[in-house]
């Protein structure tokens, strides 16, 4: 065998922590120790969602919601747990197309979200976006992007503006294990490591890309591992359980707000439904589905804590009462309110007159 | 026997350069691939390389010349033991320069410019490259504010491809003037999320050919984000950089993107052609709350121009201006077509025709007012349009004047364009193709039944 050129240093500690040291961090800690207070918190917000996401799911049965409708319904730990290490008034996120959770999860009126749903004036982009395309800058939140991984660079570009700004926030970008294919990624990933940018990269695995299982599309199939060649470290988390995905984020966060560079986080979870409301979704078996929903239901995981935390049943059974009203309010008003006046055609497509 | 060296084309559009210092001197003996002399080009200062091994003759330009032309002999090369020839022999075979570009001309003189009413009467003028314009507005507006910032491939401590940059890295640090790595896609999207993040980011494509790698972003991003989200979303980054044929650099370095992204709602699309309105209108655009696409052109960087002194020049965006008056038809053009159809106009005016020529400056929105006002006057209109003729900025132009002109009209409205063909690279070939006075003025004739 070759002698090793005496050169050559071994490994630098550094290559090591690079690749290895967050997830290290979050394997020695797993769980974040919630409170009961934080915990039904966490329960309450994965709660409206999947709600939510029900109430959208009928309403576009019944016609009132057009076009594509993608529904995070399996996937709701994810965003809530991400969003609530979060500092509201510095950090930013911004999502693909799945993107109704997400603005949840940071507490948007869900009556605006779902009057953009179905196309209405008080929609929050006065319905001018639809459910792939809803922003709220009050909130940070920057979309709501329709194509496959744009949203990624965009993120890094959020980054820049918070290093450039220099008040030590960061940003969130999510995308998908399809968009993980995109080129845009890793030129993305490339500039995020050069430049140190403040930004966490989280791919959402819900195990298909539409309609092509990770495994037919991806020759490697660990995402957290696809930032090694930029020298970024990558963090396997599971993302069914809200107090797991929590841990994970305050570890990437910790390294982010320290000026350490990018974060690569993969997140393995699972959407119930297809991938749009128009997605029959036989490529895969109900048997599968069926699995993930009785043993890794992120919902019932959070509610089987909280009664073993000694929370009672009644607390719990408020809580879904109370969502479902919120839910149906939302519903009626998204149903009710008017559609966009005629000006609206017209109107924010420039800024400025010229 | 002797060698002359001759002033080498060390660019596409490199017609003349300075001698600007000599590494040898007569009597050293070279071999090659030695480093002989360092010559400046309007856009970098290079090394010129001895190719042959002997002995400095005469050197026949000193250095500090400026303004040798390509192909003018600047020293020779005798064999080692032979005697260098003498110097009344040398001054004779200072060879006529050859052409690297005929279409190519930066024009040698400054050209004055029409009175512009945005510009106060009396103002200062000063001459200036378009080059230094562009680079002055960046500069002036990243004084002024902030946030704003370029990024691109060479813009920082290569001083730009074109040169357009330079100086910037220097005034303003590496946190403001910042190279990327060769990644269209990726520093357009970054580009555009940090002005949604709040910045003003100038992003520079050494070309805008390579940003079809990035017009996602440009359109997807950039331009429908603000309507998409019902006013809340801004993006005031502008996408600069050289558009439309350069000189024999081929189909896929030559192309003008104005028609395709002057299609977009949503974004503001601004094309000058001279100094003032280059550096006026990149002012305008860095403030834009609006994502913008500048287009510049290659061919015209290197060109002078009066320039109006004034602390602030900042032109109104979507205003059309009338860069000379005539009654009898209106040549309608943007970006270096503008200077050909002065030219065009030149020449109509020697026999007998009184041309009109407006230059668009801004691509969308579109000032149809200034075009069929003059219309209106003239009653006969020519566009021309350095870019492909099918979905162009003419048709676009023909299509206002049929709609809201036809009762104006005493004759067909015509289109010049360049040839309907991927650019070719053979002189002959790429000269036929791309547009020129000639027939921007035979096209007049024609609209003129001349």
């Amino acid at each position: 065998m070759a002698k090793t050129p005496s050169a050559r240093k071994p490994a630098a500690s550094g290559e090591e922590f690079a690749l290895r040291s967050l997830q290290d961090a979050h394997t020695a800690k797993p769980r974040y120790p919630a409170s009961d207070d934080e915990l039904l918190r966490f329960y309450e917000q994965m709660v409206l969602i999947r709600r939510f996401e029900e109430k959208a799911g009928q309403l576009y049965g019944l016609g009132l919601i057009g076009g594509f409708c993608h529904l995070y319904i399996g996937q709701e730990a994810v965003a809530v747990g991400l969003q609530s290490a979060l500092d509201g008034d510095k950090d930013s996120v911004i999502t693909g197309y799945r993107d109704h959770g997400h603005m949840l999860a940071y507490g948007i009126d869900p009556k605006v979200i779902m009057a953009e749903l179905t196309g209405r004036g008080a929609g929050i982009s006065h319905g001018k976006g639809g459910s792939m395309h809803m922003f709220s800058v009050d909130h940070k939140f920057y979309g709501g992007h329709g194509i496959v991984g744009a949203q990624v660079p965009l993120g890094a570009g959020l980054a820049f503006a918070h290093k450039y700004r220099e008040h030590g926030g960061g940003c969130i970008a999510y995308f998908g294990d399809g968009a993980s294919n995109q080129g845009q990624v890793y030129e993305a990933f490339n500039v995020a490591a050069l430049w140190n940018l403040p930004i966490i990269f989280v791919v959402e695995n819900n195990g298909y890309a539409m309609g092509t299982a990770v495994k037919r599309g991806s020759a490697e199939t660990h995402f957290y591992r696809r930032g090694t060649a930029f020298r970024i470290p990558g963090m396997d988390v599971n993302g069914m359980d809200v107090l797991e995905v929590r841990a994970a984020a305050e570890v990437a966060l910790a390294h982010v707000r320290a000026g350490k560079g990018p974060v690569l986080m993969e997140l393995k979870t699972y959407r119930y439904r297809g991938h749009s409301m128009s997605d029959p979704a036989k490529y895969r078996s109900r048997e599968e589905v069926q699995e993930m929903r009785d043993k890794h239901d992120p919902i019932d995981a959070a509610k089987a804590e909280l009664i073993k935390r000694g929370i009672s049943e009644e607390a719990i059974k408020d809580i879904d009462k109370r969502i479902r009203g919120i839910v149906a309010e939302a519903a009626d008003f998204a149903e009710n309110s008017p559609e966009p006046e005629m000006t609206e055609l017209y109107t924010d497509i420039l800024v400025e007159s010229y | 026997m002797a060698i002359e060296l001759k002033m080498p084309a060390l660019s596409p559009t490199m017609e003349e350069g300075t001698l600007a210092k000599w590494l040898v001197k007569e009597g050293d003996t070279v071999k090659s691939g030695d480093i002989l002399a360092e010559i400046e080009t309007d856009k970098a200062t290079m090394e010129f390389e001895a190719i042959d091994e002997g002995v400095i003759g005469k050197i026949t330009v000193p250095e500090g010349t400026e303004g040798v032309k390509v192909g003018t002999v600047i020293a020779v090369i005798g064999e080692e033991g032979e005697t260098p020839p003498a110097p009344a022999a040398v001054a004779e075979t200072a060879a006529p320069a050859v052409k690297v570009a005929e279409p190519a001309v930066d024009r040698p003189v400054a050209v004055a410019r029409a009175a512009d009413p945005t510009v106060p009467a009396g103002t200062n003028m000063k001459m200036s490259t378009v080059r230094e314009a562009l680079r002055d507005a960046m500069a002036e507006e990243m004084r002024r504010d902030d946030r704003v910032f370029v990024m691109g491939e060479e813009v920082a401590e290569y001083q730009g491809a074109y040169k357009v940059t330079q100086g910037l890295l220097e005034e303003f640090g590496a946190k403001r003037v910042i190279d990327t790595p060769i990644t269209e896609y990726g520093f357009a999207g970054i580009g555009t999320g940090a002005a949604m993040g709040g910045l003003r980011p100038i992003v520079e494509f050494m070309t805008f050919n390579f940003a079809m790698q990035a017009i996602d972003h440009i359109i997807n991003s950039a331009a429908k984000t603000n309507y998409m989200s019902g006013g809340q979303m801004r993006c005031p980054v502008v996408f600069r950089g050289p558009n439309g044929a350069a000189a024999r650099v081929g189909a896929q370095h030559s192309q003008n993107y104005g028609p395709w992204y002057s299609s977009v709602p949503g974004l503001i699309v601004i094309a000058p052609y001279d100094a003032a309105d280059a550096k006026g209108l990149l002012k305008a655009a860095i403030r834009s709350d609006d994502p913008v696409v500048f287009l510049e052109n290659e061919l015209v960087y290197g060109r002078t121009f009066e320039l109006p002194e004034l602390d602030d020049h900042v032109l109104p965006i979507g205003k059309a201006r009338i860069v000379r008056e005539g009654k009898d038809v209106t040549i309608v053009s943007y970006s270096i077509g503008v200077g050909m159809a002065l030219d065009a106009a030149e020449t109509l005016a020697g026999e007998g025709i009184e041309a009109e020529v407006i230059d668009l400056r801004t691509l969308r929105p579109l000032d149809t007012e200034t075009v069929l006002a003059s219309l209106a006057r003239t009653n006969r209109l020519v566009v021309a349009e350095e870019g492909w003729p099918q979905c162009s900025i003419a048709s676009e132009i023909i299509a206002v004047c049929m709609e809201q002109g036809f009762d104006n009209l005493d004759a067909p409205v015509m289109r010049v364009c360049n040839e309907d063909v991927p650019l070719p690279y053979a002189a002959n070939l790429e000269k036929a193709a791309l547009i020129d006075a000639g027939r921007i003025a035979a096209a007049v004739r024609k609209v003129c039944y001349r």
